[in-house]
Formats: structure tokens, sequence, C-alpha cells
């Protein structure tokens, strides 16, 4: 796998604070990486100190084979950056803002304001940026950094602000980019959109990596209890199926569905179980623990005293 | 490449957002004004009408010239950051020397243009009310138009450096304005307060030009005042300029030393910031 970035070891002290402690990773070409973490646990200070906005206190870093902590800047041409809560300056309108972006990237004018159009912002682009809203300024955001096929794109909190359509289209965009070789790495809180478009996830913590890997790995490394939703008919309030095994944790919902926590290495046994045992089931839903649950286990873990 | 991009966005904003406009009527209006009121003193047989606005117009843009210049440059780094602005900016091919040197080109154009527009018109209203003028005065006049670009390029360059040290807008404003106070009028002040009490005992000739020469707005009104034969007559430096041996080349050369030297700094200061 091709490294298009690559962090060892990277530290980040502001003061007596850190913003990041020995994180260490390789994104490669084509991956799509979801960075989540509480406000404050190191995200954007990663992002910053991949563009080299910010300088590593320790360890180094690696962007399209430049060192963006030397100054060297030639491999940003191929870098989309979508700071959080991006801005522009009010003056310009947002044709000539993307003029101004598409011209430090080489690129081709025209083909940088068709995205304006993709964007949805082909009706306002001849009015000021200052007069833009929020969602109207993260739309001209993203639209700059699709700039040129960029071969890293680094988004922080691309979607907020954007409405259900253009969230959409977004994930789309960048997903087909990704499969055309584009390294994705994007932060957010709406952990349930990432969930199935992310390959990979790292989720930080106080500025340290707490994990790493797709969700499935994470998974499997967090051991949470898959449920497993039993609707059976006949079941007096409170009772519990007696083919169940005593050990399986089960609480019952409603009138008649019941929860059972599996852990998975006795999902499967459960479920034949289930079936086998000839009831009167009705339906059944298996919920695997989602990235949100991921996250707080994560969490909790290292929060944990050691 | 880069350096000219930035600095066409940044000339393409102060004229949306009529900074160009705005400095360009003060400028003229300024000028006209003393172009046509100053020179009542001398009545209308005064054949240098010209040599007489140089030396009233040169003392106002001494005023004038370093605010408009530290008003748009004391906000270019520290205000784009607190916007927002200077965080993607960064993000592009572009390095923060071109981004800095981009910006100064665009402020530069601005003032020139505002500047020799604005007093270009009122050298113009002076030939068409048939003043006598002859190329010495021109010449002297398109030097002086000159040499306030010039110290408006040293407040620029100042203001950028303050721009690139200080935290936030606000302090950025308050070290500005503090600057041109000293600058522009405590500076003098002192100077002349300190060759009454010293009665040219200790000071000597030398270090009095040196003196001069720690301040740009002095520089440049040497430079104006001194620099031609005419114009100072008028403006009673006469003795001072055959006095001092500061040379028009060395003026010249200090108050490029002024430009060059903080916009060195800043660039320096810039580099090394985090965002």
């Amino acid at each position: 796998m091709n490294a298009m970035v690559c962090l060892a070891n990277v530290t980040k002290r502001y003061g007596r604070l850190e913003a990041a402690r020995d994180v260490c990773f390789d994104l490669g070409q084509g991956e799509m990486v979801a960075l989540i973490g509480h406000n404050g646990a190191g995200k954007t200070t990663l992002m910053k100190l991949m563009l080299g906005l910010i300088r590593p206190t320790s360890g180094s870093i690696a962007v399209l084979g430049d060192n963006p902590a030397a100054g060297q800047f030639a491999g940003r041409r191929h870098i989309g950056y979508l700071p959080e809560s991006v801005s522009f300056d009010a003056a310009l309108t947002g044709r000539e803002t993307q003029r101004f972006y598409a011209r430090l990237k080489r690129e081709p004018v025209a083909k940088a304001l068709e995205l304006l159009d993709f964007v949805g912002l082909g009706a306002a682009a001849a009015r000021r940026v200052g007069t833009y809203s929020k969602g109207m300024r993260q739309r001209l955001g993203l639209a700059q950094a699709l700039i040129g096929r960029p071969r890293v794109l680094l988004l922080d909190e691309p979607t907020t602000g954007l409405d259900p359509e253009l969230r959409q289209t977004f994930y789309e965009v960048i997903q087909r980019l990704a499969a055309e070789g584009t390294t994705v790495l994007l932060s957010s809180h709406a952990l349930t959109e990432l969930e199935e478009r992310a390959g990979r996830v790292i989720i930080m913590n106080r500025g340290i990596k707490v994990a790493d890997g797709s969700i499935e790995h994470l998974r499997n490394l967090a051991r949470l209890p898959t449920r497993i939703r039993l609707k059976v008919a006949g079941l007096a309030p409170g009772e519990i199926p007696s083919w169940l095994p005593a050990s399986a944790p089960c609480r019952r919902l409603n009138g008649h569905v019941v929860e059972i926590d599996a852990a998975p290495e006795h999902k499967i046994e459960l479920l034949r179980c289930a079936t086998a045992a000839g009831t009167a089931l009705e339906d059944l839903d298996v919920v695997p623990p989602n990235l949100d649950e991921l996250y707080a286990h994560f969490l909790r873990q290292t929060e944990a005293p050691q | 490449m880069n350096v000219l991009i930035v600095a066409r966005k940044e000339i393409h904003q102060a004229v949306r957002n009529r900074w160009v406009l705005a400095s360009t009527l003060l400028l003229a209006a300024l000028a006209l004004s003393l172009a046509f009121l100053g020179s009542a003193p001398t009545g209308t047989v005064g054949a240098r009408a010209l040599d007489i606005v140089i030396v009233s117009l040169s003392s106002l843009t001494i005023f004038l010239i370093p605010l408009i210049a530290l008003l748009i440059s004391h906000d270019a780094i520290v205000g784009d950051m607190e916007r927002g602005t200077m965080l993607l900016l960064l993000s592009y091919p572009v390095a923060r020397w071109q981004v800095l040197l981009g910006k100064f080109l665009g402020h530069l154009a601005v003032l020139a243009f505002a500047t020799s527009l604005g007093y270009g018109l009122a050298a113009a209203a002076l030939v068409a009310s048939g003043s006598r003028v002859d190329s010495d005065s021109v010449a002297a006049f398109a030097a002086m138009i000159g040499s306030s670009v010039l110290l408006g390029a040293v407040f620029v360059a100042i203001g950028y450096l303050v721009s690139a040290l200080v935290r936030d807008r606000g302090t950025a404003a308050g070290v500005s304005i503090g600057l041109w106070l000293f600058l522009v009028l405590i500076y003098d002040m002192a100077l002349l307060g300190l060759l009454a009490f010293d009665q040219g005992r200790n000071v000597s000739a030398i270090a009095l030009n040196v003196m001069l020469l720690f301040n740009p707005t002095d520089v440049y009104r040497l430079l104006n005042l001194t620099g031609f034969a005419n114009v100072s007559a008028f403006a009673g430096m006469a003795g001072l300029a055959q006095s001092t041996s500061l040379s028009v080349q060395l003026l010249l050369l200090a108050l490029l030393l002024w430009m060059a030297v903080p916009l060195g700094f800043a660039a320096l200061a810039f580099s090394r910031r985090e965002l």
C-alpha cells in the first residue's frame, strides 16, 4: 500500500497542554478514513500538522513526499483542505473566490467554477461571500477543497451546515474520489453517517490515538455484545423464553419484543436456539454495535484507571 | 507568480471595500485645497506655485500617508488570522513570504494609485488655472509623489511587522497608532527639545544627522524640502540644506532600508507563527 500521509510519533504541545501525543499512522492511497473524537481530542491539530500550519514538538510527518514542518509545499497542490467553520474574504463574490484558489493551485479556472454549480452555488456565485449563509459558506468550502482532483483530502467537520440532500451528494463524490485513488481523511461528529462509508476509523482522545482500524476490526477488539431482538407471540408480560441460556442477559422491551445482548462468540448459537425452538417467533433483528457504541467503549476504556 | 496572484486579490478587495476610492478622494481633496488656498500668501504673482504646493503638501503627507498606510496594513496578518481566512490560504501551495510580499505589492499599488492620482490632480489643476510651471518644478513634484509612495511603503512594512507580532487585531491597531504618534509627532518634538536644551554643546551635526535618519518621516522631510534648491528656499530650509551632509542618495537609501528591514522581520515573524 502506497502511503500518502505518514505520521511517526508525532507530539504537539501548547505550553502544558498536549494536543497530540505520540501519534502514529499512515494513510494509504484511496483510503477513506474517519477521524473521530471529542472537541479538543486533537483532530484539527493533526490536520494542521499535515498542512504545515503548525510544527510538531517532536516526531515526523510526511505528506505526499513533503515535510510540511520544514515549509515544503509543492505537494499542497494536490491537497484539498476544508477547515472547521471555514471563512472567506467577505468582499469577494463566490466566483472570484473560487477563481483565486484555482489560480493558486494552477488549475483551470473554468473547471473550478463548474464545482460551484455542483455544490448548488451556481445562482449565488455572483454574490459577495459576506451575504452567504453558513450553509452556503460550507458549500463554497467544499467547492474549493475539490479543485483539481486532490490526491489527499483533509475535511474537518465537512457536513455541518449541509442539508441532508447535499450531504448525500457530498458522500457520493467523496466515495467516487476515494475509489479513484484519493486519500480522504474526514473528521465528524455525525458518527452514524460515517459508519457505512468509512473504510477505517481512527479514534482520538485527549491527543492520544486510542483505536485504529476497520469497523469490523474495532468490533472484534471491543467485544461489545450484538443485540438480538426477537418478537415472540404468546409470551406473558415479564416472561423470558424458556429456551434461552441463563447466561445470556436479556430484557423485555415492550409487549412482544425480547432483546438479548449476545457476546460475539454466542451470537450464532443463540440464533440457532431461537429458530430451532419452534417457538412462535414472529420477527428477528440483529443489531451489531454501531460506531457510537464503539466510540463510547474505547473512550471508557482509556478513561478507566489502569 | 503566487505573489502576483495574491497582490491582485488584495487590490481587488481594496477596490471593493472602497479603500482606493476613499484614499484617492481624501488625498485629492487635500491636495487641491492646498494648491489653491495654500498659495494665497504668495499672491498670484508668485511664479513658482508648484514649489509652494510641494512644501505644504509634503508636510501634510508626513501626517496622512503613514496613517493611511498603517490603517490598511496593521490588519493584514493578524486580521486574516482572526477571520480564519489565513488558515485556508496557507493550506494552498504558497509560501508565507509570498503571501506577505503579495499583500505588500497590492497595498503599495493602492497607495501609489491614490497618491499619484490625488496629487497629480492638484498639479494638473494648477497648470490648468494658468500658473506657470517649469520643468524643474515638475521634476520636484514627481519626486515628491515618488517619495510619498516610498514613505507609504515604509509604513506598510512597519504595519505588517506589528501585524505579524501581536496576538489580536485590537493590539495591532493600538500599537500602530502609538507608532504613528511617536514617529510623526513625538520624535520631532523630543528632538527639538533636546537641541534647544543642548544649545549645540554636545550634539554634533553628525549626531543630529544620525538621529534624523532614525525616523523615516524626517528622512522624507529632508528629501523633499532640501533635495531641490527652489523648494528648499521656500521651505526656509535653505540653510539646513547647505549644512546637512546627507545626500539625496543617502536619504533614499535610508528610506529603502526603512522599508526592507521591517518587511524582512515581518516575513521572519510570520514564518514562525503558528495558526
